[in-house]
């Protein structure tokens, strides 16, 4: 067996430090080792989004990355969007506008959109279907998907 | 019996789904985030060959590995009989569930399971299926059904006598069925038709696509009891296919639904159970397996390539008055593809006096074939609505006039048989007539509009719902369906309605199969109709029972009074003998110890009155005569949805399958060389239309309520897929002047056809 690594990162602002081998992806270290399982694997090569976290804020496949790339770095997964009492504006948009089905991409299309509104935060709906085109849904079509973003950018344009 | 009529205080509402909070927030635990203690990783090894003899199998250098605990074959898994089983939407044959799991003599398709291990980690699993030795004769692949049916064409299975018109013939062959559906005089109809126009159509193997992966986790415990955690349509299938695979008892199967990350038909079979609980019985460990992507092309369900031919026949005042078609469906490795379902479907839409459907079901070196929303009838909607475009064209009438003039509607009769009850066809058709899509003129050149309708029958089968009563007034709603697009919002809406109380207040839970009755799959569009049938019914037994226990607090000896001197509605309990007398739901729910106990209420149903669900589809297309590339304008999706009982989920059911459907018109196919193997196995390779490929998705929902159904319900999920890659086809078609026979329409097939097409 290769010998582990260790690791010191910070994931959802808490420090973390942990062993892994050196061919172990992000995705795998979050959801076997770190018991992070909100972030999903749908195809492991980078096609289908659903592993999409933020690594020092840019939005990347989690199963593209060594779990050894993020010496140093800040990750930030689904689990770390709520506050304590309240949903996350495109969480709870998500909900409204009922733009999940079997919800196995959702956490890695909200990440990707939240990364989307922190560069852009009024995007045109062809902005939204262009960013989230890495992200694959196979339940809804998009449809809710991009008016739930577009709301969500409104709702945080008027808090803020 | 439907309440058509009633106004509703829960039902068509929107409220966000229970399980919304967990599925935002990265909580909900699916199948593959399931973790026990002294967990294994399990990996399954592959047949590189599409058709080869297992000459044989050497495990001794993978059982040698460090980490590797237990390694498996066939031989693990006792013979299989050669007898039918009931389990998921249609019985199978057990021997063939059994080989399909694992190959025994012969692996039929590249991808197909020979030999297991399970491992400390995942890479260790890996490593070990690296050192399994086997030594196979590979033999030609059969990969399509033209190639198929031939004579001397290899046999997949050369025991398999095929079946004709439900006689056992003795004859081997891939064909292993022909059926026949008729009704009328086909010749005469044809001879009364002003225009008749024949064509031959192939559409390519094309997959489910849901985003998780297949997977896993069993527990054969020390007491034999064998303990399942996984992704399923139907966690009762699971348990039947599971127990007969193994040769034990359903009752020593319990099967844990997780959250489930899509199915479309597609999650209803076994695959990594049985393989997961006999390395855990080795073992003496749980075992997890999930599948790779890779492993999800090639070695689950694809639904069906096909070769279908058509021929209909038309006055020149637009009267449909003769219809056939041959249907040629790829069952995959073993027999049972939907060619039936096609064939039932292909008409469906309309009166037309003479008919005729053959259907051929034909095994191929492809995966075993499964369904796929609505299957079989995508394919023959493609075919059968494309020719109805054709001759529309031809006689100049406009496209949906003349689904108008010759739609079914109430008593008139399906090819196969049955004859419909209420249902809305012709109410889709006027829906997409009278929406301003339709009335817009579309301009441009390259540009064209198409339309296309499509039936799917829906199914009842069994559903079972428990009701416990809290005392704050709040129920506990148990159910056996999988919850895969917001079923649990939809079922327990139905109850509220019926219990008179806020939605908030019904919690629903899907339970294992320990802890409620038989439930089938959530599919064939039975979900919120069956389950949520059984809710209403358990529902009204929570009130009847509650009637009891508002008598018993109002009895007395002077005026006795019992269940049937109270009335309920609007959430409050009156007495009929003193209108005074009014307990709240909550008031009753609060004192329930002290008039009786607990209460629960349950039912079970089996409903007979399904509603079969009709749509029809306007879409606006741009090709591009340069690339061939194929550009999706605007798309109106109208449907007989019988009631909507959360409208969003209804929408979002439609708005799924459209672009399902627009996947499979344009992009989507399993593409094999010459050897059998699939060259394009990833999603990058295999197109699932992306949000950039799209515009937003209108829906109608047309409401004809289903008068077998106590709220109208009819099954909405599965009818959306259908008319999709006709309604393209036929806007290509408009756009280019050339028709569409071949699915699916790639930038590289719509550039022949412009320039070489007819």
């Amino acid at each position: 067996m290769p010998q582990k690594v260790i690791v010191q990162t910070t994931i959802n602002g808490e420090e973390k430090t942990f062993l892994c081998e050196p061919r172990q992806s992000l995705l795998e270290v979050l959801r076997e080792d770190l018991g992070l399982t909100g972030t999903k694997e749908g195809c492991s090569n980078g096609n289908c989004g659903a592993c999409s976290v933020q690594l020092d804020g840019v939005l990347v496949d989690s199963c593209l990355v060594l779990a050894v790339e993020t010496e140093g770095k800040k990750v930030s997964t689904i689990e770390g969007l709520a506050t304590p009492s309240q949903l996350h504006p495109l969480q709870q948009k998500f909900l409204e506008h009922a733009a999940l089905q079997c919800g196995i991409c959702t956490p890695g299309f909200i990440i990707a959109a939240k990364s989307l509104l922190e560069k852009n935060p009024r995007p045109t709906e062809h902005e939204v279907r262009y960013w989230l085109a890495g992200n694959l849904c196979r339940c809804t079509g998009y449809d809710k998907i991009v008016r739930a973003v577009l709301d969500a950018a409104e709702t945080m344009e008027a808090k803020a | 019996m439907a309440e058509a009529t009633a106004t509703y205080k829960v039902i068509g509402t929107r409220p966000v789904r229970p399980d919304g909070s967990d599925k935002v927030t990265g909580r909900a635990i699916y199948g593959g985030d399931m973790r026990l203690t002294g967990m294994l990783y399990g990996k399954v090894l592959r047949s590189p060959h599409a058709h080869a003899r297992i000459v044989s199998i050497d495990t001794s250098k993978a059982e040698a590995l460090p980490g590797v605990r237990a390694v498996m074959t066939a031989q693990d898994i006792p013979e299989p009989e050669d007898r039918m089983a009931a389990a998921g939407e249609v019985a199978v044959n057990l021997k063939y569930l059994c080989q399909n799991v694992m190959a025994r003599q012969k692996a039929l398709y590249k991808g197909h399971a020979v030999a297991a291990v399970a491992a400390t980690s995942v890479h260790i699993a890996e490593e070990a299926l690296g050192l399994i030795e086997v030594d196979y004769e590979v033999l030609p692949p059969v990969m399509n059904v033209l190639d198929a049916i031939q004579d001397d064409a290899p046999k997949l299975h050369e025991e398999l006598m095929a079946m004709d018109m439900g006689q056992k013939t003795d004859k081997v062959s891939n064909a292993v069925n022909h059926f026949q559906f008729k009704m009328g005089d086909l010749a005469a109809g044809f001879a009364a038709a002003d225009v008749v126009i024949e064509r031959e159509f192939n559409t390519g193997t094309v997959h489910q696509g849901y985003i998780e992966p297949h997977n896993a986790t069993v527990l054969w415990n020390e007491d034999g009891h064998v303990h399942v955690w996984t992704s399923t349509q139907g966690s009762f299938v699971i348990q039947k296919q599971t127990a007969e695979i193994l040769g034990i008892p359903v009752s020593q199967v319990t099967v844990t639904p997780c959250e489930i990350g899509g199915g479309f038909g597609g999650k209803i079979p076994v695959y990594l159970e049985p393989l997961a609980a006999v390395l855990s019985k080795k073992s003496g460990r749980p075992v997890k397996i999930i599948m790779t992507r890779i492993e999800e092309f090639e070695g689950t369900g694809p639904t069906p390539a096909s070769h279908i031919r058509v021929k209909m026949g038309v006055t020149n005042d637009g009267r449909i008055v003769a219809a056939e078609a041959d249907l040629k469906y790829e069952a995959g490795a073993f027999p049972g593809s939907p060619v039936t379902a096609g064939a039932m479907c292909i008409f469906a839409p309309y009166t037309i006096p003479n008919m005729q459907v053959d259907g051929y079901d034909v095994v191929v070196n492809k995966p075993k074939t499964q369904a796929y929303r609505a299957p079989g009838a995508s394919n023959a909607a493609f075919a059968s609505e494309t020719v109805i475009d054709e001759l529309a064209e031809r006689i100049g009438m406009d496209p949906l006039e003349i689904r108008s003039l010759n739609g079914t509607k109430e008593g008139e009769r399906r090819v196969d048989g049955p004859t419909f009850p209420r249902v809305g066809f012709l109410e889709t058709v006027h829906a997409a007539l009278e929406h301003e899509h339709y009335a817009t003129p579309l301009s441009g050149p390259n540009r064209g509009r198409g339309v296309a309708s499509g039936f799917w029958f829906n199914v009842g089968f069994q559903s079972s719902v428990v009701i416990n009563v809290n005392s704050d007034g709040t129920v506990n709603l148990v159910e056996g369906s999988a919850d895969i697009g917001g079923t649990r919002a939809s079922i327990a809406m139905q109850a509220a309605e019926k219990l008179g109380i806020p939605y908030e207040d019904v919690k629903p839970m899907v339970a294992s199969t320990d802890g409620i009755g038989y439930t089938d799959v959530t599919g064939g569009s039975r979900t919120t109709f069956a389950t949520g049938y059984a809710a209403h019914d358990a529902a009204l037994d929570v009130i009847e029972q509650m009637k009891g226990r508002a008598a018993r607090r109002w009895d007395s000896e002077e005026t006795p009074i019992g269940p049937e001197d109270v009335d309920y509605a609007d959430g409050v309990f009156q007495c009929k003998k003193d209108a005074e007398k009014t307990l709240t739901f909550k008031e009753v729910a609060a004192t329930l110890a002290r008039t009786g106990g607990p209460l629960t209420g349950r039912a079970t149903v089996q409903p007979r009155g399904v509603g079969g669900a009709f749509a029809t589809h306007v879409v606006d297309v741009e090709v591009d005569p340069d690339t061939g590339k194929v550009s999706i304008l605007r798309y109106t999706a109208t449907q007989d949805v019988g009631t909507a009982i959360h409208p969003s989920y209804v929408e979002g059911q439609i708005q799924g399958g459209v672009v399902q459907g627009i996947g499979w018109a344009l992009n989507e196919e399993f593409v094999y060389n010459d050897d059998g193997n699939m060259a394009n196995a990833s999603f990058l390779d295999y197109r699932m239309p992306t949000s950039l490929d799209l515009p937003m998705i209108e829906t109608v929902l047309v409401e004809v309520p289903n008068p077998g159904h106590p709220y109208g319900v009819r099954g909405v999920g599965e009818v959306p897929i259908v008319p999709p890659p006709a309604a393209v086809a036929n806007a290509i078609s408009r756009a280019t002047g050339k028709r569409m026979t071949d699915l699916p329409m790639s930038p590289g097939y719509i550039l022949d056809k412009i320039h070489n097409g007819a």
